[in-house]
């Protein structure tokens, strides 16, 4: 899969599940199949139970003077940008089965965007010979 | 061949998608939405207020094997005309 992208999702914080979920639709709209990987805090944050909660920013905007969401980050669209990335091209969100045993919960407490869990050596057998990011 | 302002400015889509107010990759993900939904050889329009979205739409059609036919700015938006090609 030279053409596809495979994303680790590892940070929970609204800023990077926007950042990433732009990467990975834009990937989708222009054909490339796109593997994600939940890890920790991203996983913690496609929980059923809290996926519409605000999930805060990352520690960058904790730095005096740094920029605001304009429109706060409880907004910032990530969410729906993800359901649409699904929507419109070939987009697998899979769960770490060592990250969901470390925080303790199963995968079917995950919102029905993530496709089940997955294995290290499974994911990165679907990601050789394409890119694989990290956020 | 370039299409020039006047031949774009004729051109009557297929199908109009109003992105205004979307940011990237919102106005993206909706022409390839809206591309779905119309036949080979049909033209859609797309409208939007990020003024990225000429360039990325040129980019994604070169990408995917869509005729990308250019930009109108209109008031405050650009309508941006693509053909689909397959």
């Amino acid at each position: 899969m030279t053409d596809g992208l495979s994303m680790v999702l590892f940070s929970g914080t609204t800023d990077k599940l926007h950042a990433a979920a732009t990467i990975v639709a834009g990937a989708a709209a222009m054909g490339r199949p796109v593997n994600v990987l939940l890890q920790y805090w991203a996983l913690d944050a496609f929980r059923a139970d809290r996926i519409d909660s605000d999930h805060g920013l990352a520690f960058d905007a904790m730095t005096p003077g740094s920029s605001r969401p304009v429109a706060g980050a409880a907004d910032i669209p990530w969410l729906e940008t993800f359901r649409m990335a699904k929507e419109l091209g070939d987009v697998t969100i899979q769960a770490c089965s060592g990250s969901l045993e470390t925080l303790g919960f199963k995968a079917d407490r995950l919102d029905a965007l993530v496709d089940g869990p997955c294995g290290i050596a499974t994911f990165l057998s679907a990601a050789e010979g394409g890119q694989i990011l990290f956020i | 061949m370039t299409t020039t302002f006047v031949e774009l400015d004729a051109i009557t889509a297929d199908k109009v998608i109003d992105a205004r107010g979307a940011a990237c990759p919102g106005p993206l993900l909706e022409a390839k939405k809206g591309m779905g939904s119309v036949p080979v050889g049909s033209v859609i329009e797309i409208w939007s207020t990020d003024p990225v979205t000429k360039t990325d739409i040129g980019a994604w059609s070169a990408k995917v094997g869509h005729e990308f036919l250019g930009s109108v700015a209109a008031d405050g938006y650009d309508r941006v005309l693509v053909r689909r090609g397959k």
